[in-house]
C-alpha cells in the first residue's frame, strides 16, 4: 500500500506544481507516511488531506455517533475529496483497548461505517470509499490513559 | 516394522484407548507397553482396575505429594524434569525429588516417612529408540498402581514425558489430563502502535515454539479443530480481514466463505464439521453464521439490524451456543439454541462481558467482564447462575480451555505508558477453581491462545 502511494505521489508532483498549505502534522501509525516538501503537500495526496481537511474523527467510549467536531471534519474530507476525483480512500475504524479484541473488531467497523455513511451523504461515490477495523489492534496513541484512550476511539481517512 | 512381539501387541489393544499406536514409533508416535508387576502378590492385586483416585474437584485442595526421582543420566533426566514440571505446574501436585529404585520396589515406609503419598520410578535405555519404563507407586498402600513402558524415537522425548505425565494425572485424579497438548496463539513483535502479529504455535509449556505465518499482516484468534490438525484463524491479508483456515500438516491456508463485510471470530463446532464466525454487516452490526467445511454451505443464525453478535461458542453437546451481543445496548453475554433461535441473556454483572467460551465439561462459560477498574476473568453457569471471577488484570482476555476443563489459558496484558513502554502481552494459565495463574514462557509478546484438543 506505502508503494502504491507513493507512486501515485510520485506522478501528482510531475503534473502539478507543488503547493498549497505547509503545516507539520504528527502523522502517526497507520502507514500514513507525509510528503513533506518545502512547498507543501501535494495536491490530492495524503498530507494534503491531513493539511486541508484532517484525517481523522473521534467517538466516545463504545459509540460510533460522530460529534460536531467529527462531521465539520467529514465535511472538509467531502469537499476536498469532490476537488480530487481520481482519489480513492481507505476508512479504518479504531477502538481503544477497553474492550474485548472480537468485539472491538466490530465496533471499529461501525464507527469506519458512519464516517462513511456520512461522506456518502455527501455527495462521495460509494465506489471510492473502502473500509476497515483494525479493532484495538492499531493504536495511534501510546500510552494506556483516558486522554490516550479517546485518541485511539477513531476512524482514520487515508487516500490509497 | 514392528517393534513389539505379538503378545504385547495384544495387550496394548487391551489397554490403550487413545494412546494408540498411530503414526507408529518412526513417524513421531509413541508406542506403550504395559510393564510386568513387580514384587509381591498384594502388588499384583492392587493392579486391577479399580481407581485409587483423589478428588480435587471444586475448590482448592492439599497438593498431592508425590516423590518423582531422576530418571538417569543423559534423556531420563530430561524426561523426568518435564514430567515434574507438568504434574508441579497444575498445582494439583507437590512434586518432591529423590531416589526410587527402576527396578525393585521401593522402600514405601521411606517415602510415607517424608510425606509422600505416590511415587515414580523410572528409567530411560536405547540410543535409535528411547524405551521409558515408569512405575507408579501407592506409597501408603505400597502398591503397584500403574506400569507402562514408552518407546519412541529420542527426538520425541518431550512427548514421552507429557504422555507419562497425562498417565500419573489420570491414575491419580480420575480424568484425563492436559500435558500431551499444544496451545496455538499470535506472536507479538515491534512497538505497540504497529505491532507484527504472526500465528504460532507451541507445546502447552511453551517448549518448541514456532512461527506458521510470516508476520506481514495482521493476524488474530488462532482457533484448534477439534478433530484434525487445522487452526481457524483471522488474517488481514491483502488488507481483507477474513477467515481463513490453516492446514499444521501442509501449511496450507484456505479462505473459509465469502463474506461482503469482516469475518472473524471462528470457531469450530464440537464435531469439526463446521466452524461458526461472525461478519460485520453493511449497517453497523455484525450477524453469526454457520459454515459447513465438507460444502462450504453457509447458514445465518443471528441478523438483528445493526447489532454486534460476535465471539460465538457451542456448548460440548453442540445443542447451544453461547455469545457476545450488544442487542440491548452494551455487550453482554448470550445464550441461545444451535439454530439460531431463543437467544436469552445470560450476564447481569457490572460492566460489559465479552469473549465467551463454553468449558469442554459442559457446566460453566468463561469470559471476560470490564469495567472500571480493569478486566476480569470469570466463569457462571450457562444460566449465568453462580458467577465468580478467578483473576483480574489491565487486561485479561481470549479465554481457551485445556481439553479436559480444568484449566484456562488466556491473555495477560500490561498498561503501557508513555511511549508504549511497560506495554507486555503474555499467555496465562490458571485452573479453573481460581488459583496457581502462572505464565507460560514464550519467546516474543503473545495474545490469543487456543487450546488443542489431547494429542492422539
Amino acid at each position: 500500500m506505502k508503494l502504491k502511494m507513493f507512486a501515485v505521489l510520485g506522478m501528482a508532483c510531475a503534473l502539478t506544481a507543488c503547493s498549497g498549505d505547509h503545516k507539520n502534522h504528527d502523522n502517526d501509525g497507520d502507514g500514513q507516511n507525509t510528503q513533506q516538501m518545502s512547498q507543501g503537500p501535494v495536491p490530492g495526496s495524503q498530507a494534503d488531506l491531513v493539511a486541508t481537511a484532517g484525517d481523522r474523527v473521534y467517538f466516545e467510549l463504545n459509540k460510533n455517533q460522530l460529534n460536531s467536531e467529527g462531521r465539520a471534519t467529514l465535511d472538509k474530507q467531502a469537499a476536498w475529496l469532490a476537488r480530487y476525483p481520481q482519489v480513492n480512500i481507505l476508512v479504518a475504524g479504531n477502538c481503544d483497548d477497553r474492550g474485548t479484541e472480537e468485539y472491538n473488531i466490530a465496533l471499529g467497523q461501525r464507527r469506519a461505517n458512519a464516517a462513511r455513511e456520512y461522506l456518502e451523504a455527501k455527495g462521495v461515490a460509494p465506489a471510492r470509499i473502502m473500509t476497515i477495523s483494525y479493532g484495538k489492534d492499531r493504536p495511534t496513541a501510546d500510552g494506556d490513559t483516558p486522554e490516550a484512550w479517546a485518541q485511539n476511539r477513531n476512524a482514520i481517512t487515508s487516500v490509497r | 516394522m514392528s517393534f513389539f512381539s505379538d503378545t504385547e501387541a495384544e495387550l496394548l489393544q487391551k489397554h490403550l484407548s487413545r494412546r494408540s499406536l498411530l503414526g507408529g514409533v518412526a513417524a513421531g508416535g509413541v508406542l506403550v507397553t504395559p510393564l510386568a508387576l513387580l514384587g509381591s502378590r498384594s502388588a499384583r492385586a492392587a493392579s486391577g482396575n479399580a481407581p485409587a483416585e483423589i478428588t480435587v474437584a471444586g475448590a482448592h485442595q492439599a497438593p498431592i505429594p508425590i516423590v518423582v526421582p531422576d530418571f538417569g543420566p543423559g534423556l531420563g533426566n530430561q524426561i523426568s524434569g518435564v514430567i515434574s514440571s507438568d504434574l508441579s505446574s497444575t498445582g494439583l501436585f507437590q512434586v518432591m525429588g529423590g531416589t526410587v529404585p527402576a527396578s525393585v520396589q521401593p522402600d514405601f515406609s521411606a517415602l510415607k516417612a517424608r510425606g509422600a503419598r505416590v511415587a515414580v520410578a523410572g528409567s530411560a535405555t536405547g540410543a535409535d529408540h528411547v524405551r521409558v519404563e515408569m512405575r507408579l507407586w501407592d506409597v501408603v498402600a505400597g502398591q503397584q498402581m500403574e506400569g507402562r513402558a514408552y518407546t519412541a524415537s529420542p527426538s520425541n522425548w518431550r512427548r514421552i514425558a507429557h504422555i507419562i505425565a497425562d498417565s500419573i494425572y489420570k491414575r491419580l485424579l480420575g480424568e484425563d489430563g492436559y500435558f500431551d497438548t499444544r496451545i496455538a496463539y499470535i506472536s507479538r513483535t515491534g512497538p505497540r502502535r504497529h505491532q507484527a502479529t504472526r500465528l504460532a504455535i507451541m507445546d502447552q509449556d511453551g517448549a518448541n515454539a514456532h512461527m506458521l505465518t510470516n508476520g506481514n499482516w495482521l493476524t488474530l484468534e488462532p482457533r484448534f479443530s477439534p478433530i484434525s490438525e487445522q487452526l481457524a484463524f483471522l488474517s488481514y491479508a491483502n488488507n481483507r480481514p477474513r477467515v481463513y483456515v490453516y492446514d499444521l500438516n501442509t501449511g496450507q491456508q484456505t479462505i473459509l466463505g465469502t463474506f461482503e463485510g469482516i469475518s472473524f471470530a471462528p470457531r469450530f463446532s464440537p464435531d469439526g464439521r463446521s466452524i461458526i464466525l461472525s461478519a460485520t454487516t453493511k449497517d453497523g452490526g455484525a450477524d453469526l453464521y454457520l459454515i459447513d467445511l465438507a460444502t462450504q454451505h453457509r447458514r445465518r443464525l443471528t441478523s438483528a439490524p445493526g447489532v454486534i453478535d460476535t465471539s460465538p461458542c457451542f456448548s460440548p453437546d453442540g445443542q447451544n451456543i453461547v455469545f457476545n451481543s450488544d442487542r440491548g445496548g452494551s455487550p453482554q453475554l448470550y445464550v441461545m439454541s444451535a439454530n439460531g433461535g431463543n437467544a436469552h441473556r445470560i450476564s447481569y454483572g457490572n460492566g460489559h462481558y465479552g469473549s465467551p467460551v463454553w468449558s469442554p465439561r459442559g457446566d460453566q462459560i468463561a469470559f471476560v467482564r470490564i469495567g472500571s477498574g480493569g478486566f476480569t476473568l470469570g466463569v457462571m453457569g450457562p444460566d449465568g447462575v453462580g458467577e465468580r471471577s478467578l483473576t483480574q488484570g489491565f487486561t485479561v482476555e481470549s479465554p481457551s480451555f485445556a481439553p479436559n476443563g480444568r484449566a484456562l489459558a488466556f491473555c495477560r496484558q500490561n498498561a503501557a505508558g508513555a511511549g508504549g513502554a511497560g506495554f507486555t502481552s503474555s499467555i496465562a494459565v490458571i485452573d479453573v477453581a481460581g488459583f496457581n495463574e502462572h505464565i507460560i514462557p514464550t519467546t516474543t509478546g503473545a495474545s490469543d491462545p487456543a487450546w488443542s484438543p489431547l494429542r492422539r
